[in-house]
């Protein structure tokens, strides 16, 4: 459970109606993948990621990014019972995808980090303090149902 | 971990970017690291934290001017960061998990004013290189 005031959850609400969820997921996953590289065990699959540019470009990258920040989305409009709305994809990641919940934590924070690149001073301290509470919300979700 | 020479001239390219802001960045970086992750606040319980206070931003031009020197001894923390690892290891101890909530908030306060040389490969040259700073700051402490 995510303890955000009324103002926060508005302010957080209000700057995700801006954001392109298939441009910002794209980028954020693709950082993920560049900045903290051992991120790329659970992507074999996917084809050409063997310098930045290729990861940046990844059609598949681009693909999933989109898919992951979707579901983060859906996260955003159950603030209240996060552990609900993840639970199903909590055990995926843990029984069929086996992801150490570190990387939630991690991807969580490259969000954070693209979000402030694309809304420069309009992602104020205060609404960085609400995303953090956010990401680390769906993180601890994510990471529920692991046994 | 060791940083590569791209890495190298990334780091150095950014930190030629940020010139004289510095001080600012740093402020605001310490600023955003309070009010989003709020223990670290306990070692500053001697300071005034509202926002625009003196003591902030000086203390943010002196993390600022730490990671100027930082910089220009990239080949060598360990010599250049010496007395600052003695400082943190026996008077400051701050654990180390917050050296990695700083860095983080110093690398949203470059990608939010330095958007377009805030690149994938920038962005990774800089998590390396504050990582290893803090790597540095905390070797003494135990």
């Amino acid at each position: 459970m995510v303890h955000l005031t009324g103002e926060e959850k508005s302010a957080v609400t209000a700057l995700w109606g801006k954001v392109n969820v298939e441009e910002v997921g794209g980028e954020a996953l693709g950082r993920l993948l560049v900045v903290y590289p051992w991120t790329q065990r659970f992507f074999e699959s996917f084809g050409d990621l063997s310098t930045a540019d290729a990861v940046m470009k990844n059609a598949n990258v681009k693909k999933h990014g989109k898919k992951v920040l979707a579901s983060f989305s859906e996260g955003l409009k159950h603030l209240d019972d996060l552990k609900g709305t993840f639970a199903a994809l909590s055990e995926l990641h843990c029984d069929k995808l086996h992801v150490d919940p570190e990387n939630f934590r991690l991807l969580g924070n490259v969000l954070v980090v693209v979000l402030a690149r694309h809304f420069g001073k309009e992602f104020t301290p205060e609404l960085q303090s609400a995303y953090q509470k956010v990401v680390a919300g769906v993180a601890t979700a994510l990471a529920h149902k692991y046994h | 971990m060791v940083l590569s020479p791209a890495d190298k001239t990334n780091v150095k390219g950014t930190w030629a970017k940020v010139g004289n802001h510095g001080a600012e960045f740093g402020a605001e970086a310490l600023e955003r690291m309070f009010t989003s992750f709020p223990s670290t606040k306990t070692y500053f319980s001697h300071f005034d934290l509202g926002h625009g206070s003196a003591q902030i931003k000086g203390h943010g031009k002196k993390v600022a001017d730490a990671l100027t020197k930082a910089v220009g001894h990239i080949d060598n923390l360990p010599d250049a960061l010496s007395e600052l690892s003695d400082l943190h290891a026996h008077e400051l101890r701050v654990d180390p998990v917050n050296f990695k909530l700083l860095s983080h908030c110093l690398l949203v306060t470059l990608a939010l004013h330095l958007p377009a040389d805030f690149t994938p490969s920038v962005h990774a040259s800089l998590d390396k290189f504050l990582a290893s700073v803090s790597t540095v700051l905390t070797s003494k402490y135990r």
